[in-house]
């Protein structure tokens, strides 16, 4: 059982898919009775919820003092022996996390997506596609395992994106798709780099790298190979996350994928640019993830302001949403240049609040985007502020919505937990993973973290604005038809907040969770520094 | 589990359970929903009078309960949360309970009817729980995490009548203004925590880390200013004051518990706990804020035409007083006037209150929606008409102004003499904070005064209004009553002399001078312990800036003996001033034998009158530097981020590259594909023309030309 | 002139034949004949080698004339075989007329 529970959980989501399929022809066969296309809802919803049960037997099972080698639900077979692949999954402190984010995230974005009109079963069959990537990616400890997952999300990313998005979702489909395969082709470059470099045989191992790696000792055009294999690791992980020069896709996506994606893309696949370099950069490659630190915390701050200021001029709930997302993923950032911090406390303060803000910020931008996409369900717009040249000039410049609380009560309620989620007030989870980031980074760079404090006070301002302007102030009358949420929203929502709630309260289990295996990361990086 | 932790978190239990329970099941009693939570709140009233009671037995340093647990830990980084409770927090409970107590009372008539009641009784749950929090702290980041809290509870009572937008833009303000001075604070946290050997937030280990080792006194000093940063949005103190006259849109009982008597005093309280890590340079940074704020403050105040306003900067400029303290190095004082300020400031907000309760019943009787209920020009001669609310008023503007026999005579006055003290020790331009001090004395006498002859005395400006006033319920008046009775100075002094400094009171025993393990006093100043009546004028004396590890830590002994001795020159001088700015007031408000209008032009000569009227334009200054040049450069970094970078640059790599396809499309198609490649068949084509006539289709020819290949190879063979 | 070179110039002289016949005639069957004549020639060769230069306990001159004797029976009949299908597609046994595969 033990050894079956990782591997089932990647390959129920396609086995769901794949029962979609065969529902269907045997449907339009007239081999079974006629299937409404609600079927495909039940199916989707029933695999993700087997698979998120697994993952919480997962979680009850799961020791985090254990290492991956000597886990029991390791699984390591030989794929496909010639090139030395094999397919080997296992789950440590880091990945454990994600995975319950991953499977609790897809389990309420089936519910999330539940007022999918058109081609219902392409969108959720792509969907549990894309889930089983994503478990996969972060399972897998075979590099070319972790890059046939990493690719395998990429597709139905373009088409859930490019056919059930908003008005530009071609643009955004095809400009998220190119981009990160841009980068996933410098992450090959690298990954077969390590292949052939890596001394001991060639291998995909992650697990044998770990000591492999830093021996590579080769130079290309006068470059030490294993900083190329740095900055190859970090173009592409960094296209991920994203980091600063390369975020601009993320707005673009965002905005134009429909609700129940860009909660997903949120939540989930931005985490995984940061779990890549916590996963392979820096136990590969600790020598040059000591010294790469400094660019780690600058990119981090930058990501913080530009992002909070990006997200103060904007006028769409969910671009500004989106640029959040920048800014708290730029905390991540921070947090991990702390590993390099002289004393132990900055480091285990930075790199646990770096990856408990993984979590965390995947639970609250859930919520934020799930409850602007329960407002966009019933206004079909989701202008703070019209824009100037807005197509009915009558409505340009105006208010886009007014004292919405008090005629949705709960859903203000919410919106009022979600803001200030996001803007890291205690007893909230936000607050605990930014507060133990800017320790790690204060503990290795000074001036730069009190500058990155800033965004404490830029990540207040846009979510006060544009609560201020959409919920308080006078009633705006015509949107006097407004309903407030329904118990689908409910359902979906009190998951999250509850978990937002426990761990502002009481995050210590989830530190346990991860603080072993961080506590192994440090050490592998800490004779570099 | 000990009984007193359960008690102690009691207080916190309680109000959050009140809060919960308000905010989902509230609705259900309606308007008797108060009575949950006036019972919950007793219940902490009374927990605190027990606690309070053993203030009387106790020593300052004497901690009546220390317990903590790991609330998260990483292995190595620790976060503890814990409880500590020593005479000042108990005091403050106390304080904080009591005031609570009266102001869910007095909410029951003032909000009686609004469709949100059980949510306002949420958020002074909320409130309360926050502010508890913040007492009972033993590590500076649980101060910090319940700090937050109450800038949240702040926010939504604040916005709680979120339908106007001047409410909703003033709970915005206050917040963002608290979250400036949190980065300051949240900065200093960390430098606090990572310098020295023990990585600790907890209060007493970071004491113990300053008092033994030797840390660089600048980086303490910074680290303590800005620590002090969170004190000066929390409690309003410049430049980051603007948020408390907005505040005013909330309720006025609301306003009264959080933005006079308690949450603002919260920075005082901060400040008062770090004070023993506070370096001589910190303090006098501090000092300066605070005797600005007060100053500052009640120029403005002087000119305001509402009721609430003239409070809101009163209390700004008091708690400039407290912050001033604080700075001269007069622990006590500071604390004196914080708990005071509470009662009698409390009083007159819910003094106020009472006033705008009745003028908005008159009002609403004569179907007028126009005048402002809260505007004085509006009022005048109520003393009549609310007799209990005019006492209320009176006794405890008699306090705020410094009259002798009342609490806040006594605490300002130690104020004012630790001011004086620091001059004579200083000298130099630290005359400043006396002057401060004292003028701002004379400014809050004044225009105290004029708001009661302008409210209560004289005749009423407005007789339709005047006629429907009458006398608020007695849910409201009793805690006027209450409060004005804890403003009379022998509750704390415990003599009956009106014009005694305390210093032999319960009060001054409870809290003592405080400890600084930072400030070393120089030699010169130990021998002159022996003598404690003696100051040495004029002289300057420096004090040590590069402390070192010593057991002589009697800074603060000596600033308490040096007020002690200032104090008959304080209280004559405080006296005088007080005297003066009652009598202006009289003669401009009262009497009307002095001209309020021709003097305001003549002011206004120098623009003067404008200027305190306009709050000194602050908030117009800081919208033309600060906000529209950060939301202009907030929408051009937007617009470079997307216009121009991504549209642009990052699209344009898009652009390039399929102009490039399109380029090595036609190279690729009439070049190599038309050319070169189909060029290798045209030539086999051509080859194979020509081969083809080699075929006759005669066989015969094709077996002579074998035979003779034949030959040939084997000829050809045998040469070789 | 030995006894072996006088068989030797008897058979090049039967090969010379053949080949003309094979190479001159326009009739197929003239050509086939021209084809058994160099066949034979190959025979006469095999039994004089056979006879004047190996012991008379080898007869493998003597086993491959027999060989080639059955084999050019078996490829005379198939070759007839050829020739009649060929006339009665072209409707003559003239190899000149068989000119279809002409470049």
């Amino acid at each position: 059982m033990n050894s079956s529970i990782l591997s089932l959980l990647i390959f129920i989501p396609v086995f769901g898919a794949l029962s979609m399929l065969i529902v269907s022809v045997l449907s339009n066969k007239e081999i079974i009775p006629k299937q409404n296309k609600d079927i495909y809802k039940y199916i989707a919803l029933i695999t993700t919820g087997i698979q998120l049960l697994l993952a919480i037997i997962l979680y009850m099972k799961f020791d985090p003092t254990l290492s991956v080698i000597e886990s029991p639900f390791t699984v390591q077979l030989d794929w496909i022996p010639s090139f030395n692949i094999q397919y080997y999954i296992g789950v440590d402190g880091l990945s454990m996390p994600m995975i319950i984010l991953a499977a609790l995230l897809s389990f309420l974005c089936i519910l999330i997506s539940w007022n999918v009109e058109k081609h219902v079963l392409g969108y959720f069959s792509l969907f549990l596609l894309l889930d089983a990537g994503m478990m996969g990616v972060f399972m897998s400890l075979d590099f070319f395992l972790f890059y046939v997952f990493w690719e395998v999300m990429l597709l139905p990313m373009y088409f859930l994106i490019g056919m059930w998005g908003g008005p530009q979702r071609h643009y955004a489909a095809i400009k998220f798709f190119l981009y990160t395969l841009f980068g996933s082709v410098f992450m090959l470059l690298g990954m077969l780099a390590l292949y052939f470099y890596a001394p001991g045989g060639n291998s995909f191992n992650l697990i044998h790298l770990i000591t492999q790696a830093p021996q590579i000792d080769a130079s290309l055009w006068g470059f030490d190979m294993r900083l190329l294999i740095w900055f190859a690791l970090f173009i592409g992980f960094a296209i991920k996350v994203p980091v600063f020069p390369f975020h601009t896709w993320l707005p673009l996506a965002h905005v134009e994928a429909p609700t129940a994606i860009s909660v997903i893309l949120a939540g989930v696949l931005l985490k995984m640019g940061t779990y890549g370099f916590l996963r392979i950069s820096y136990p590969l490659l600790p020598e040059e993830a000591a010294s790469f630190s400094f660019m780690m915390a600058l990119l981090g701050v930058i990501n913080i302001i530009w992002g909070a200021l990006n997200a103060i001029a904007q006028i769409d709930l969910k671009k500004m949403i989106a640029y959040s997302s920048v800014s708290h993923m730029g905390y991540v950032l921070l947090g991990m240049s702390g590993i390099v911090g002289g004393e132990a406390v900055g480091a285990e303060a930075g790199m646990n609040g770096a990856v408990m803000q993984m979590f965390n910020h995947g639970t609250i931008t859930a919520m934020l985007f799930t409850l602007v996409g329960v407002l966009y369900d019933q206004a079909h717009h989701r202008w703070i502020v019209y824009p100037m040249d807005y197509k009915d000039p009558e409505l340009a410049g105006k208010l886009g919505f007014g004292g919405l609380a008090s005629k949705m009560p709960i859903f203000n309620g919410f919106i009022v937990l979600a803001f200030f989620a996001g803007l890291g007030l205690p007893a909230l989870s936000g607050f605990i993973s930014e507060a133990m980031c800017f320790i790690g980074g204060f503990g290795s760079f000074r001036v730069l973290t009190m500058i990155g404090t800033l965004g404490i006070l830029f990540n207040a301002i846009y979510f006060l604005r544009a609560y201020q302007k959409v919920f308080q102030g006078p009633f705006n009358e015509k949107y006097s038809d407004l309903k407030d949420m329904s118990m689908r929203d409910l359902g979906i929502i009190i998951p999250l907040a509850f978990l937002t709630l426990l761990f502002g309260v009481y995050p210590q289990p989830l530190l346990e969770i991860v603080r072993h295996s961080m506590t192994k990361i440090i050490l592998l990086v800490q004779p570099y520094i | 589990m000990d009984f007193n932790l359960i008690l102690a978190l009691s207080f916190l239990f309680i109000p959050i359970s009140l809060f919960v329970y308000q905010l989902f099941f509230g609705h259900l009693l309606k308007h008797d929903t108060w009575y949950v939570s006036i019972v919950g709140i007793g219940f902490n009233l009374s927990v605190a009078l027990t606690f309070f009671y053993r203030v009387f037995f106790n020593h300052p340093d004497d901690v009546f309960l220390h317990e903590s647990f790991n609330w998260l830990t990483t292995g190595n980084f620790n976060l503890d949360l814990g409880i500590f409770i020593d005479n000042i927090a108990a005091i403050m409970l106390l304080v904080v309970s009591l005031v609570s107590f009266l102001v869910h009372l007095y909410s029951s008539e003032y909000m009686r009817g609004d469709s949100r009641f059980s949510r306002y009784y949420a958020f002074l749950g909320l409130f309360t729980f926050s502010m508890n929090g913040i007492v009972l702290a033993d590590s500076i980041t649980m101060i910090y995490i319940f700090w937050e809290l109450v800038g949240l509870s702040s926010y939504l009572i604040i916005g709680f009548w979120f339908e106007k937008n001047s409410a909703a833009s003033a709970s915005k303000k206050a917040f963002l203004t608290n979250r400036v001075g949190d980065i300051g604070m949240f900065i200093g946290i960390m430098m606090i925590y990572f310098v020295g050997e023990t990585h600790s937030f907890n209060l007493a280990d970071i004491i113990e880390k300053v008092k033994t080792t030797e840390i660089d006194s600048t980086y303490l000093t910074i680290a303590g200013i800005l620590i002090f940063m969170g004190a000066v949005g929390k409690s309003a103190q410049l430049p980051l004051h603007i948020w408390l006259p907005d505040a005013m849109a909330g309720p006025t009982p609301a306003s009264a518990m959080i933005h006079a008597a308690t949450m603002v005093a919260a920075g005082v309280y901060l400040t008062l706990r770090i004070f023993p890590i506070l370096t001589f340079d910190a303090l006098t940074y501090i000092a300066f804020t605070g005797a600005c704020t007060a100053l500052f403050a009640s120029i403005i105040a002087i000119t305001q035409n509402d009721i609430k306003k003239v409070l809101a900067y009163s209390t700004v400029s008091q708690l400039g007083y407290m912050v001033l303290a604080v700075g001269v190095g007069s622990y006590m004082a500071a604390f004196f006037h914080l708990v005071t300020h509470a009662m009698f400031k409390a009083c007159l907000f819910l003094a106020s209150g009472s006033v705008i309760h009745s003028m908005h019943h008159s009002l609403h009787e004569l179907h007028d929606h126009d005048t402002d209920p809260q505007d004085m020009r509006n009022m005048g001669g109520l003393k009549n008409k609310m007799p209990i609310t005019y006492l209320g008023m009176l006794i405890t503007t008699l306090a705020i102004a410094g009259v002798p026999f009342f609490s806040g005579f006594v605490s300002k006055d130690a104020i004012l003499a630790g001011t004086l003290a620091h001059y004579f020790d200083h000298g130099g331009f630290t005359i400043f904070f006396p002057i401060a001090g004292f003028g701002a004395a004379t400014i809050t006498a004044f225009y105290m005064f004029r708001l009661i002859f302008l409210t209560f005395h004289g005749k009423p400006k407005n007789e339709d209004i005047y006629k429907h006033l009458h006398e608020s319920p007695k849910v409201m008046t009793v805690p006027l009553i209450v409060l004005s009775a804890l403003s009379l100075g022998l509750f704390y002094t415990g003599s009956l002399n009106p014009l005694s400094d305390g210093s032999h009171g319960w009060f001054t025993k409870a809290v003592g001078n405080g400890h600084n393990y930072v400030i070393k006093l120089d030699s010169h100043h130990n021998e002159s312990h022996a003598d404690t009546h003696d100051i040495h004028h004029g002289e300057a004396h420096g004090y040590d800036n590069h402390h070192t590890p010593s057991s002589d830590y009697s800074f603060t002994e000596h600033v308490s003996h040096a007020a002690h001795a200032a104090h008959y020159t304080a209280m004559y001088l405080s006296l005088t001033v007080a005297g003066l700015g009652i009598l202006l007031s009289f003669l401009f408000y009262q009497v009307n034998k002095l001209n309020p209008d021709s003097f305001a032009r003549f002011f206004n000569m120098f623009k003067l009158y404008d200027l305190s009227k306009n709050k000194f334009y602050i908030d117009e200054i800081y919208s033309n530097i600060l906000y529209k040049p950060f939301m202009f450069w907030s929408s051009i970094f937007s617009k470079i981020d997307w216009d121009y970078y991504d549209q642009t640059f990052i699209d344009s790599i898009g652009k390039i590259t399929l102009f490039t396809s399109e380029k090595s499309t036609k190279v690729d198609y009439n070049w190599l594909d038309q050319k070169v490649v189909d060029g290798f068949g045209n030539l086999a084509n051509y080859m194979s023309l020509k081969m083809k006539k080699l075929q006759g289709g005669v066989v015969q020819s094709y077996i002579l030309g074998g035979l003779v290949a034949i030959i040939l190879i084997t000829l050809i063979v045998q040469q070789i | 002139m030995d006894n072996l070179q006088i068989y030797l110039l008897l058979s090049s002289l039967l090969f010379s034949l053949g080949i003309y016949a094979v190479i001159s005639r326009q009739n197929a069957v003239a050509i086939l004949m021209g084809i058994e004549l160099v066949l034979n020639s190959a025979n006469i060769n095999f039994i004089a080698f056979n006879r004047f230069t190996s012991t008379l306990n080898h007869l493998d001159g003597h086993i491959f004339a027999i060989f080639v004797i059955v084999l050019a029976a078996a490829e005379a009949a198939v070759a007839l075989a050829i020739i009649i299908n060929l006339f009665k597609n072209i409707g003559s046994v003239n190899v000149d007329d068989a000119s279809e595969l002409k470049g």
